[in-house]
């Protein structure tokens, strides 16, 4: 459970955020410079907000009215930084070993083996710093914040400084840690496919305060936020299970709000749960149900919001029974086909623009 | 050849190098503490601070001297309280050119530490902060050994000053043989002898070979550090 209430200036930027989150994994998802960082620099005792309240489990670290501050470092959270901010002078290991030597939860040698293990870092121990690749060095990162035992863990834009490869290499210990953790964990990220990769609650962070927070899916398919979740990324995520897969094409059949979609082999077992993106640029839809197409995948629904920006798009929101969608098509077209609130639409999604596999469950 | 200092001139080394090695004693801690403040805290009279520790680099080393006597002298302001309570006495004393080395060497140790402490990255303070370190044990497993380049030359600086330490020793101290007449004092004081000049060029001669042993010392030291941090920055 993390419950934050602060309030605090920072020369002409200013910061008033709410939300609470008992989720495993809480994302902080918005632009850079909306001030997901500087949350969890208070959250986690680097930064003193003038005024509010934070409370990690049951602990009240934080409480301006009863003048509580609890240091940084008697709060037990552990931090894995986008600078990761090894020490250079030490080795891996007493890298690793750094958080027991302060803690009175000293890790046992079996927590070590498992998060040597967890993060496949056994043959970096004896190695600086210096001598690693950015994946690596992010690992020893996560294993050290691990290793201190800590109440939570921080995780402030993990990948953004990693290239497409590395982070691709640091992904699947991001899951596993996700999974496995039984510590909460604050993700901070302007990557949308990190977040809905790895996150279950979604705190949508602009200009200093929080727009919205829930559920990954529902806080995604909110039109009137699409300005937040926007840009080229925008789009919805959907909670869906596999369904069966088709050996002769190599497809995999999902399951999401009721309806079928069909995306390219999933290397994952029937009956597993994933989460799917799709964006609202790749959305098409049509007033009557379309034949002779080659997009295999046709949802039916009926349009249940629309949001008119400035220019030349429109967001439409569209209620799929249960899940919502998101389309972004010109409002010329939207005129044209005369599309309207509660109006029965179809929605054409190319199978390629899914196809985000999520080891990821609840 | 007649040579006045021959039998003082091993007396002379062990004086110098002994207030040298008390000056670093008492200096580096001093000075290490100040270059962390100077580096890390904001507070009101820093600009005061910095420009007190300076002050001996500018002033001329007599004047520095004639102050010290002021300060510390058995009348001085501080001198008297010290011999009146703890009959501790700094004028014409060896412990007096210690005084004198420490303030004269002090901008010299001060410096390079504030800089190298400077140049440690205050975000890994704050993630040894977030790993359960209080601000001591921060500073000993971090800071410190992440500025020890700097801290080794401010050592070699201040000993190398210590060493070579003569206008404000003089002053302070006066040129008392065997007490606080220190290698430089003795050059000077031979070379007012008719016939001391090789005795002059033989206490220069020991005190070329000493700071060389110095450097050298130091050289090796921060070499096996670096060795030892093997591809640290």
């Amino acid at each position: 459970m993390i419950d934050v209430d602060i309030r605090l200036t920072l020369g002409a930027f200013s910061l008033d955020a709410a939300f609470a989150s008992s989720a495993p994994v809480t994302a902080l998802f918005g632009r850079s410079g909306a001030g997901k960082s500087t949350i969890v620099k208070a959250v986690g005792g680097l930064l003193t907000p003038e005024d509010g309240r934070i409370l990690l489990g049951d602990t009240v670290v934080f409480d301006s009215a009863a003048g509580i501050d609890v240091p940084a470092r008697l709060r037990r959270i552990g931090h894995v930084f986008q600078d990761a901010r090894l020490f250079p002078h030490m080795t891996v290991e007493k890298n690793l070993a750094y958080g027991g030597r302060f803690s009175k939860q000293k890790p046992t040698s079996k927590t070590w083996e498992e998060v040597v293990k967890l993060l496949d870092i056994g043959l970096l121990l004896g190695r600086h710093p210096a001598g690693l690749s950015g994946g690596e060095i992010q690992r020893v990162a996560i294993g050290r914040a691990l290793l201190m035992s800590p109440l939570a863990l921080i995780m402030d834009e993990p990948l953004a400084s990693l290239d497409g490869r590395r982070k691709a290499e640091i992904l699947p210990y991001l899951d596993r840690l996700t999974a496995s953790s039984r510590v909460p964990i604050l993700y901070v990220s302007h990557a949308l496919d990190e977040v809905m990769r790895l996150a279950s609650t979604l705190v949508l962070v602009e200009a200093g305060a929080v727009l919205a927070s829930g559920p990954v899916e529902e806080v995604m398919a909110r039109a009137d936020l699409a300005d937040a979740t926007g840009g080229e990324d925008a789009g919805a995520v959907f909670a869906a299970t596999i369904s069966r897969h088709d050996d002769d094409y190599h497809l995999t059949h999902i399951e999401i709000s009721g309806q079928m979609v069909t995306v390219p082999r999933v290397a994952a077992p029937p009956g597993h749960a994933m989460r799917l993106l799709i964006r609202a640029g790749d959305v098409v839809l049509a007033a009557r149900r379309p034949e002779a197409l080659s997009t295999r995948n046709i949802l039916s629904g009926h349009i249940e919001a629309i949001e008119i920006g400035q220019g030349a798009y429109v967001d439409i929101a569209v209620d799929i029974g249960g899940g919502h969608l998101r389309a972004r098509i010109t409002r010329q077209a939207m005129d044209e086909l005369g599309f309207k609130i509660g109006a029965p639409v179809f929605a054409l999604i190319k199978s390629v623009a899914i196809g985000r596999r999520v080891p990821w469950s609840d | 050849m007649t040579d006045p200092l021959t039998g003082l001139e091993g007396e002379v080394i062990l004086l110098s190098l002994k207030v040298a090695f008390w000056a670093l004693v008492f200096g580096m801690p001093a000075a290490l503490a100040v270059a962390w403040l100077l580096a890390r805290k904001e507070f009101p009279g820093k600009i005061v601070l910095d420009a007190l520790v300076h002050l001996p680099l500018v002033m001329p080393p007599v004047a520095t001297g004639y102050l010290l006597l002021l300060l510390f002298g058995r009348r001085g302001f501080i001198g008297a309280t010290l011999d009146q309570w703890f009959g501790i006495v700094f004028a014409f004393r060896w412990t007096g050119a210690v005084i004198a080395a420490i303030v004269m060497a002090f901008p010299l140790m001060v410096r390079p530490m504030r800089q190298a402490i400077a140049a440690v990255d205050p975000h890994l303070e704050d993630a040894a902060k977030t790993m359960g370190a209080s601000r001591v044990s921060v500073f000993l497993t971090v800071t410190l050994p992440l500025s020890l380049g700097g801290i080794i030359a401010a050592a070699v600086l201040g000993f190398a000053k210590a060493l070579g330490e003569f206008g404000a020793t003089m002053t302070f101290v006066s040129n008392i043989p065997g007490e606080t007449r220190t290698l430089p004092l003795a050059i000077h004081t031979a070379l007012q002898i008719p016939g001391g000049e090789y005795a002059a060029l033989r206490l220069t001669l020991v005190s070329v070979a000493v700071s060389v042993v110095a450097l050298l010392a130091s050289e090796l030291l921060s070499r096996r550090l670096k060795r030892k941090g093997a591809g640290a920055p």
